[in-house]
């Protein structure tokens, strides 16, 4: 097709090109930072305050040894351990899971066009909580592996939540969105029906389920880092890709088609990539509300409602969001931690609120 | 394509492509809504689709788009749009729909800008040539003062020049236009069509739409087909589809049909008691 416009690509260097692009490379810039910056906080604050120079020095330490470069002024034993063993790999986790909840949301509202839409609504939260609640109720093993069996099973029910709401969706008409959206929501109904059951089967593990559902990220270890990573990472490459084509699909089916897209392989393909960022956050972290609901709004309203720029914000104030929330948790009540469900809500709805309000005065 | 100026920064490169409909039979499950369909349209031709309510309007013009399953052929220039790649029958046909889906928290600049998506692969970024055909329509359309504005915060009529602008910058040969002044009031409805009309003179463009109001239709289309119960059931020149006696057989109409300089206009007429 490209061969039919050889010109195309030299010839008309306009002047039109410079004034566009910096605003929201600027804002992208800003998201950077803020997430770099939240990753810091979540570093130094804790039980056990690190000062923040020594640990910069013990991190390009480990990081330049291999070059044979020594950085002095490190941390001391006990410092290091706590910051490689448990910060470190915990600010990472939260602020991968934050990405990825984050950038699912907006991902899911851009596909059925609606604003209500978050990473959750076709069975991925409802089945990933039966998973989680059937092993832990039932399983006779901790692990397969390296690998916890709760994290596994609620990747796998996360996965079977989304199948099973694709699938009924299809059957009943096409990938045509509102009949996807009202399957998922059967299918949500139906697995949490079935996990409320489990769960009052087994009341003795009330407290364990309860834990998980909430959400939490206080057990996190670097095998967690590097279980989600790869998954994560494709489908979160796969999404800013398609952000471009959501722009499309916004102005309705029949345009889209028009304009050269397929409306229902780009839906399948966004909701696919969306769900196995989801069910892969939700496997190392329980259900972590309102990021995937919230974070895409706030973007939003920063920077526009083109996707191609939402997505990649998303991702970004996505994961320093949560590294945000997991810092709040754990010094609010320290040394006791505060499920970081309760203070995403906590903190999150509060700011929302008052940010619909800005928006509503300024107009 | 071959006529196309490749890569030309101008929304005037190419030309009106003749669009030929041919046995065009088309249904919602068992209902049959289009029956054998058979239309020409010549390069730079302006043909307005005109019927009653139901008669397949609509579904005609989301037919030859390929949106719609049928069976029969389309042909542009020629070639039969079956089994074209649907980014390349993009580059052929634009198409603006009666109820256009306007995103929200979107600047016009960006929605015009999405007319490029056909000419470039899907994940790339704007090129400086796109940036250029967007802003050359923008300015031929006088959209150049809203480029950063929402689309929520336009007027219908500027709204209606938008779309017709994302039409514009695919550089398409076939315009559809489905109701383009179903939303606008009279004189907005005039500018809209006067643009049309401009564009398609300037630019050879050939145009296929539908259009409600049949004094409007019979102004502004060189060529006129009446749609009923599916079936083309006149179809030339206005003044010889709008008549009287059509009025009244296929609308169930009591109206005159007043023969004006650019064409007939339609006077209802109501009935004595």
């Amino acid at each position: 097709m490209t061969t039919t416009t050889p010109g195309s690509r030299s010839g008309t260097a306009s002047a039109a090109a410079p004034r566009r692009g910096r605003r929201p490379g600027l804002a992208l810039g800003g998201a950077a930072l803020a997430l770099v910056l939240a990753m810091f906080a979540g570093v130094w604050v804790g039980a056990l305050p690190l000062p923040p120079g020594a640990v910069v020095a013990t991190l390009l330490d480990r990081l330049l040894s291999p070059l044979g470069v020594a950085v002095p002024g490190g941390l001391d034993g006990t410092q290091t351990a706590v910051l490689l063993q448990l910060r470190l790999p915990r600010v990472l986790l939260a602020s991968l899971v934050g990405a990825g909840l984050a950038i699912s949301g907006a991902a899911y509202q851009g596909v059925f066009r609606n604003p209500l839409a978050d990473p959750y609504l076709l069975g991925a939260a409802a089945g990933a909580g039966l998973g989680a609640t059937l092993v832990i109720a039932y399983s006779p093993v901790q692990s397969v592996g390296p690998v916890g069996i709760v994290p596994l099973a609620a990747f796998a029910g996360a996965l079977v939540g989304v199948g099973c709401a694709l699938a009924l969706g299809t059957v009943a008409g096409g990938s045509h969105s509102p009949t996807l959206l009202l399957a998922g929501i059967a299918v949500a109904a139906f697995l949490a029906a079935a996990q409320t059951l489990v769960q009052q089967q087994n009341t003795e593990d009330l407290r364990k389920i309860y834990g998980w559902m909430i959400g939490q990220l206080g057990s996190s270890q670097w095998s967690d880092v590097v279980l989600v990573l790869p998954y994560l990472g494709v489908a979160c490459a796969v999404l800013l890709c398609c952000g471009r084509a959501l722009d499309v699909l916004a102005v309705g089916d029949d345009e889209a088609s028009s304009l050269g897209v397929h409306p229902g392989r780009l839906r399948l393909l966004v909701i696919l990539a969306a769900s196995l960022a989801t069910a892969t956050a939700v496997s190392v972290s329980g259900l972590i509300g309102f990021v995937g609901l919230v974070v895409p709004h706030i973007v939003r309203r920063l920077i526009g409602g083109s996707h191609a720029r939402v997505l990649p914000m998303s991702l970004l104030v996505g994961g320093a969001f949560l590294v945000l929330a997991d810092l709040v948790a754990r010094v609010v009540l320290a040394p006791a931690e505060l499920p970081i469900g309760v203070v995403t809500a906590f903190v999150g709805a509060p700011f929302f609120a008052g940010l619909l309000w800005a928006g509503a005065r300024r107009r | 394509m071959s006529r196309r100026t490749a890569g030309q920064a101008t929304t005037r490169a190419g030309g009106g492509a003749r669009v030929e409909v041919v046995g065009l039979t088309a249904g919602y499950g068992r209902t049959r809504v289009l029956d054998a369909v058979r239309l020409t349209v010549e390069p730079g031709g302006w043909l307005a689709v005109i019927g009653p309510n139901g008669s397949g309007k609509s579904t005609l013009l989301r037919s030859i788009l390929g949106f719609h399953p049928h069976q029969g052929q389309v042909r542009i220039d020629g070639i039969p749009t079956i089994g074209m790649p649907r980014r390349e029958r993009a580059r052929f046909m634009a198409y603006a729909p009666q109820t256009p889906v306007l995103p929200d928290g979107v600047t016009t600049r960006d929605y015009v800008g999405l007319g490029r998506t056909p000419h470039r692969p899907l994940l790339a970024a704007p090129r400086a040539v796109d940036r250029q055909v967007v802003a050359d329509v923008m300015e031929r359309l006088g959209l150049g003062p809203m480029a950063e504005r929402q689309l929520a915060t336009l007027s219908g009529g500027e709204q209606q020049r938008a779309v017709l602008a994302r039409s514009l910058a695919q550089q398409p040969r076939v315009l559809l236009l489905d109701e383009p002044t179903g939303a606008l009031d009279l004189g907005h409805a005039q500018q809209v069509l006067d643009l049309v009309d401009l564009l398609r003179r300037q630019d050879g463009l050939t145009v296929v739409s539908t259009l409600h109001d049949l004094t409007l239709a019979g102004q502004y289309a060189d060529r006129l087909a009446l749609l009923s119960d599916g079936r083309v059931v006149a179809e030339g020149v206005p003044a010889d589809v709008l008549t009287a006696e059509a009025l009244s057989r296929h609308y169930g109409a009591r109206a005159e049909v007043v023969h004006g300089p650019s064409g007939p206009a339609v006077l209802p007429v109501r009935s004595p008691d």
